[in-house]
């Protein structure tokens, strides 16, 4: 049976839409220090695969849509808090010039036990992966070529309907 | 006027990130505006062509085709998303 949950009264959101290289140790030691009361945090970091398709990958563009991405991850963000009591949520999404191994995204949920910080964290890149405007272009050995929608990606994200 | 955006490999294809248009009722709807943006010319019926999916949205908010239209709205056209 499940317990009650507990009311947490504020979400604090975090939106970070950049061009500039981050790093995740760094910013899991700032959202652990941000995240008071929480008992956990957990979190998720999205790096640039060097192979892909069987091609290896030499470098990596991510275009976006300025405006509407802020948007709708801060959308995101808001249902993921509306849905498990958590405390505090952060994503970072790079745009721009990326090369193989450097992380792209990354996803930190804080909250009073793990299960909800894990479902948020999934939850959030599972909505990201489909409805956030980012468009990721690979360089390779026989050219540029832009990365076509996953029905993995698809179906992550359809699951969160069947299971509300 | 109504602002409509390109991204990605519709955008490349087009040539060019945006462009104006003169909003009149008959361009009612994100997919009206889509079918108008279609029959522009042979480089835009070629970018935004039927056998490839297009994703829309209106003022930065997904949208399906029967979203309503007003002058003054931002429209975009852009290919399913890939980001993560």
């Amino acid at each position: 049976m499940d317990s009650p949950r507990p009311s947490v009264p504020h979400c604090v959101i975090e939106v970070k839409v950049q061009a500039q290289a981050f790093k995740p140790g760094e910013e899991l030691d700032r959202w652990c220090a941000l995240s008071l009361g929480a008992g956990a945090v957990a979190s998720f970091v999205g790096l640039v695969r060097d192979l892909n398709l069987g091609e290896s990958v030499s470098s990596l563009h991510l275009e976006h849509y300025p405006g509407m991405t802020e948007k709708a991850l801060a959308d995101i963000c808001q249902q993921a808090s509306a849905r498990w009591p958590i405390y505090s949520l952060c994503v970072i999404h790079r745009y721009g010039n990326l090369a193989p191994n450097e992380a792209i995204v990354m996803v930190l949920a804080g909250s009073a036990h793990r299960g909800d910080a894990f479902s948020a964290c999934e939850f959030v890149m599972d909505f990201l992966k489909t409805q956030a405007p980012f468009w990721k272009r690979e360089q390779t050995a026989t050219g540029p070529r832009w990365v076509e929608e996953r029905s993995s990606d698809l179906d992550a994200h359809a699951r969160w309907k069947s299971e509300s | 006027m109504i602002t409509v955006r390109y991204f990605a490999s519709i955008r490349e294809k087009m040539g060019k990130d945006q462009e104006q248009l003169t909003w009149s009722s008959a361009l009612i709807s994100v997919g009206a505006v889509l079918e108008y943006c279609r029959a522009m010319s042979d480089l835009h019926a070629e970018a935004l062509h039927r056998r490839q999916p297009i994703r829309t949205a209106l003022n930065q908010t997904l949208a399906s085709l029967d979203a309503k239209v007003q002058d003054g709205d931002e429209i975009a056209f852009f290919p399913p998303v890939t980001g993560g």
